[in-house]
């Protein structure tokens, strides 16, 4: 049954339109992107390859960090919210089953990331054929960065329904959004970084990072990205690293995330007693 | 039998009486009936250390308007959530139209009207209702019908977080109305209405109940659920402790009839020794009580009394004062 989630969507997206989530993920994104762009610009030597390909690899790190953080403040709310506004045991009571409300509300919020993130990347993109008339042969690895970032988007805001869904409270919610982003976006690269400097090129880089790396669904979205545009040696840090994982595997990661998320949130939302 | 009615509270010597009666067993609906909307038969639910529901049986027929009594904690809530499926239950049996409760096939059938109806701020009243009504499969469009039927035609654009108490409770009416439910649970349905709203929603209520839908619904307003339903249901302590038409819990509860004399003028002393039981209250009135049985005796003895009395009231039990007896019974 599709209509209760086309109709779940369409309403969870005029509520995004009229909390004002949709113009704030798009200027965030627009403005970042741009930032990127110029100062993508700014350096002159040459590193043969268009600079479309330059601004992607750009773009990579920043949706690292901010495709999730959007994701998860979008989602946040979704379960908590309704729970604390009183309005979920009457939602629970319609002939709705609790994945098609997940999934109405995925719909619209990914719709209004992958909106954000479109035009974040297509002005950053504008600028790039602005400066070189070769950066045609980017392309790809633009389009490849657009549905990869949806996929993360859609990851971290199944994580968010999740934290949603076991939290009482939208505050509550909130917290441990915050902390997963921290946890998995900035604390787990640190970590990992830590522990290839104090190993020195010994079993753990070799065997346990690309695991780690793998299983964790930004740094797996950081390294398809990086590996199949073969930058992973440009980027250097975590990226660099582990050029020797082959793309199959981070794409593996990439696309059975979403699932994942998605179904972790149907367990938690399944044990919300309204 | 001729008699006044008027409204009374119940007194103090009143309440003494009340007391002193006799318990009363609960009448239970366990033989199966045809078509019944819901059939609930030795429910229990316990929250921990507390047992919220404790054997409750009930049967709800196709039309029928039942009123559910309870003071607060009295698992009012509770029994609605479970019939609802929002809640599981520890024992007994529970069929809503003849399907598991929660069930798809029994959710298209059961509307529900949480107390203090909550709704997205951000969305107008009508949006909120096409919503509601795409979810249930029916057409969008009858979205400003539906809100003109409870008297929000007016506010139908507006976002709903600029609506009153009361008219959010509308749009909580609206969308009971939405598809042909054949059960509609009601949680304090009139809470936050005025009378006027009050009236034009029970009238909603006979209407539906008409076309063959029956209607759970909790109150505090007694008064109104004495006019507008059909069977009172009381809950105590998690357990049904009456159910009936109120006629027969008048009659299950044996409540004391009161009277009220009034003497004509400079006759207080000589009725008050004519009638000795009776007391005088500051207002001059004589004040008096006596079982249902001895009524017409009583009357008859006053009436003799001819052109001393001026006028008499006689003032059978109130629900107010038969839900305290019934609720009280149970050690509360």
């Amino acid at each position: 049954m599709i209509a209760p989630v086309l109709a779940t969507a369409a309403t969870e997206y005029r509520i995004a339109l009229r909390n004002r989530w949709v113009l704030i993920a798009t200027l965030l994104m627009l403005l970042f992107s741009l930032v990127l762009a110029a100062a993508g610009a700014a350096p002159t030597g040459d590193v043969g390859v268009d600079r479309l390909s330059i601004t992607v690899a750009s773009l990579t790190s920043l949706a690292v960090y901010l495709v999730p953080l959007l994701a998860l403040l979008m989602s946040f709310d979704a379960i908590a919210g309704e729970t604390e506004r009183g309005t979920l045991p009457l939602l629970l009571t319609y002939p709705v089953s609790r994945l098609q409300i997940l999934l109405g509300k995925l719909v619209a919020h990914l719709g209004v990331l992958t909106l954000a993130v479109a035009l974040g990347y297509g002005a950053a993109a504008l600028a790039a054929f602005l400066f070189d008339s070769s950066a045609m042969e980017g392309l790809p690895a633009l389009w490849r960065l657009l549905w990869s970032s949806a996929l993360l988007g859609a990851t971290f805001l199944g994580a968010g329904y999740a934290l949603s869904s076991l939290s009482r409270r939208p505050s509550g919610a909130a917290g441990l959004a915050i902390g997963l982003w921290l946890g998995l976006v900035v604390l787990y690269d640190l970590g990992l970084l830590a522990m290839i400097v104090s190993d020195g090129g010994g079993q753990f880089t070799t065997e346990f990072l690309p695991v780690a790396l793998l299983a964790n669904p930004a740094d797996a979205f950081r390294l398809f990205n990086l590996t199949a545009s073969e930058a992973a040696a440009a980027a250097g840090g975590v990226g660099g690293a582990a050029g020797s994982i082959p793309l199959w595997q981070s794409l593996t990661s990439v696309a059975l995330w979403p699932l994942l998320a998605l179904a972790l949130a149907w367990a938690a939302f399944r044990k919300v007693t309204p | 039998m001729t008699s006044t009615l008027t409204i009374s509270q119940p007194t103090e010597h009143f309440r003494a009486r009340q007391a002193a009666a006799a318990p009363v067993a609960v009448a239970r609906n366990t033989a199966p009936e045809a078509g019944a909307t819901l059939r609930i038969a030795g429910l229990s639910k316990r929250y921990q250390a507390v047992q919220a529901l404790d054997d409750v049986s009930l049967t709800l027929l196709p039309g029928m308007r039942v009123a559910l009594l309870g003071h607060n904690g009295a698992g009012k809530s509770t029994m609605m959530k479970i019939i609802l499926g929002l809640i599981p239950y520890d024992g007994g049996t529970i069929e809503v139209c003849g399907e598991a409760p929660g069930s798809a096939g029994a959710r298209a059938q059961v509307a529900y009207l949480p107390e203090n109806a909550a709704f997205h701020p951000a969305l107008t009243g009508q949006e909120q209702i096409r919503h509601y009504l795409a979810l249930r499969g029916e057409d969008p469009k009858q979205a400003l019908e539906l809100l003109e039927r409870v008297g929000l035609g007016h506010a139908a654009r507006r976002r709903i977080g600029t609506y009153s108490k009361g008219m959010r409770q509308r749009v909580g009416l609206a969308q009971t109305l939405i598809g042909k439910p054949r059960l509609l649970v009601l949680d304090e349905p009139t809470s936050g209405l005025d009378p006027v709203s009050r009236r034009d929603f029970y009238a909603l209520l006979d209407q539906l109940a008409a076309e063959g839908a029956s209607i759970l619904l909790s109150s505090h307003a007694l008064t109104e659920v004495e006019a507008r339903t059909d069977r009172i249901l009381i809950l105590s302590g998690g357990r049904l402790v009456a159910q009936g038409t109120l006629p027969e819990l008048r009659h299950e509860a044996a409540l004391p009839v009161a009277m009220h004399v009034t003497p004509a003028p400079g006759q207080t002393r000589a009725l008050a020794e004519a009638i000795p039981e009776a007391g005088i209250g500051n207002d001059g009135l004589l004040h008096l009580t006596c079982q249902q049985s001895e009524k017409l005796a009583l009357l008859a003895r006053i009436s003799a009394l001819g052109g001393r009395v001026a006028d008499l009231d006689v003032i059978p039990p109130s629900l107010e004062d038969i839900y305290s007896h019934f609720s009280r019974r149970d050690g509360q």
